[in-house]
């Protein structure tokens, strides 16, 4: 495995309680790591999205606190739709948070088109989203996140409603990306398969209300392709995935 | 025939068919002019008083196009402040509500006792097409997606920038809607404020004509002021219809073409 990069965040003791009475997280540790692709695996409803959403400071925790030791950090957010607007073309779309930062057309020129050649949608920056696939869509959606360059990146099962073969393609591009650009990547999916193809480690979550259950490194060396899908050596940290996802959930059954 | 040709040519057909059985109608059955004028004579009256009932039209859109316009205007603003200030909408969504649902053939002669009578046609007509452009862009400005607001908070968006950048875009399909709506009532509210107002005068509208020509057994006219009132009606909604087309075209699902 690499060498840890310095802390870029670390979550101490983070609760939240909704004001329904649902529990979501309970006393849950993280620290992340500079550079690092980290995901949170976890069943649906077991908190991964919360945890997201507070790291971004969308939502407040109960409890605990979210600490940045190198100060805040940029932040850029994909969501599990593309949450694009749709009376705007592409372009448009990925230059939103320059504009909402007082950038104006003119000064983000090039970094929209830039953005936009990283994800594979230069030729696409007129087309509005309806025009586009959903992986097009999620493109955009990523562009939009990168367009500020931030340094940490958030990405809530971005790729849940794709279909698989998109969903590959996205995903070793996604590597690449992560791999030319070196931000620190926090990623959540309830694919125990797609968690360990990207990650260089997993954070196994509990049921609701979620906490980490154990964290496994995935020490395969990038670049990752398609030889490592189809390897034993990946197939192996699956199945320790798999089991360890198991336990997660039987000890809430129990 | 293509759908196209069908939709323009059967309601055509039918129109002919209609004015055919009424022309024949009144010649078979010799229904005197005051009491069922012929399609005929009808129009002859539209051309024989043609300056007349001209005249009244544009009084009458006149008033329509000012009760519109305050009511796009002051529908829209009321549901931004709204928006903005939850509190303000407590405390007055409740009266909007109670100005549209009472009727406003009711409302329309107490205005009349307090208002100068074209002031208190245009009140009418204001009245009648405020509330679906408020009730639509409140609508619209609150059901924007969750995530984009989520995102905007992100990036440390201003209020303003949020109201402009966000929800208006968003909330242009109902606002379109409620407008379309308010063309055709502002319309109804000018012709109800007319008719209770009822006075003569230089500057009578189209219902007003209409009213008078009652009075004085005069049918074909009537019927050339309504078909006139209709005509207009028509005309304020396809404005509308292709306001809303021109504004969406490009990325909303009501103003798609699909192929299939």
């Amino acid at each position: 495995m690499s060498s840890l990069g310095s802390t870029i965040v670390s979550l101490r003791d983070i609760g939240k309680t909704f004001d329904s009475g649902t529990t979501a997280l309970d006393r849950f540790n993280l620290d992340v790591h500079a550079g690092e692709f980290v995901s949170l695996l976890g069943m649906s409803g077991c908190g991964k999205s919360t945890t997201l959403r507070i790291v971004a400071g969308l939502s407040a925790a109960s409890e605990g606190a979210v600490e940045w030791p190198a100060g805040a950090s940029k932040i850029g957010f994909v969501f599990q739709e593309p949450t694009l607007m749709p009376w705007a073309d592409v372009a448009a779309n990925v230059r939103l948070p320059l504009k909402l930062g007082g950038a104006d057309e003119a000064q983000s020129r090039a970094a929209v088109a830039q953005t936009l050649e990283r994800v594979g949608l230069a030729s696409f920056a007129q087309a509005y989203p309806r025009e586009l696939s959903g992986g097009m869509k999620m493109r955009a959606s990523i562009a939009r996140a990168l367009v500020t360059e931030p340094e940490l990146l958030l990405m809530d099962e971005p790729f849940a409603a794709l279909d698989e073969i998109t969903r590959f393609k996205l995903n070793n591009d996604l590597l690449t990306l992560w791999q030319q650009l070196r931000r620190t990547v926090i990623f959540v999916t309830h694919s125990v398969f797609e968690s360990v193809y990207l990650s260089q480690r997993i954070v196994v979550m509990t049921p609701r209300p979620g906490r980490v259950f154990t964290e496994i490194a995935i020490d395969a060396p990038y670049p990752r392709g398609e030889h490592f899908r189809t390897s034993a050596e990946y197939g192996g940290f699956c199945r320790q995935v798999a089991e360890a996802l198991g336990q997660a959930m039987a000890g809430d059954a129990s | 025939m293509s759908d196209r040709a069908l939709r323009i040519g059967l309601p055509v057909l039918m129109l002919a068919l209609v004015v055919l059985v009424w022309d024949l109608a009144v010649r078979a059955f010799a229904i005197p002019p005051f009491v069922l004028p012929g399609p005929g004579l009808v129009f002859a009256t539209l051309i024989a008083d043609a300056g007349l009932l001209g005249q009244s039209l544009l009084v009458t859109l006149t008033i329509t196009f000012e009760g519109f316009a305050l009511a796009a205007f002051g529908g829209i603003a009321l549901a931004i402040a709204f928006n903005q200030w939850r509190l303000m909408e407590y405390s007055l969504y409740p009266y909007a509500v109670i100005l549209q649902v009472t009727p406003i053939v009711a409302v329309a002669p107490l205005l009349l006792i307090y208002l100068p009578q074209p002031l208190a046609v245009l009140a009418c007509a204001w009245i009648v097409a405020f509330f679906p452009v408020l009730a639509n862009t409140t609508l619209g400005l609150n059901s924007v997606d969750h995530n984009l607001i989520a995102l905007f908070d992100l990036y440390k968006a201003s209020r303003w920038q949020l109201l402009w950048n966000l929800k208006l875009p968003a909330a242009l399909p109902q606002m379109l809607a409620g407008l379309r709506i308010a063309g055709g009532l502002s319309l109804i509210g000018a012709v109800v404020a007319e008719i209770a107002a009822g006075s003569a005068g230089a500057g009578s509208g189209l219902a007003y004509r209409i009213a008078e020509s009652g009075y004085r057994l005069n049918i074909p006219r009537m019927f050339a002021a309504l078909l006139l009132l209709s005509l207009a009606g028509v005309a304020i909604f396809f404005a509308l219809s292709a306001l809303s087309h021109l504004a969406l075209r490009r990325w909303h699902e009501s103003a798609m073409t699909r192929e299939r």
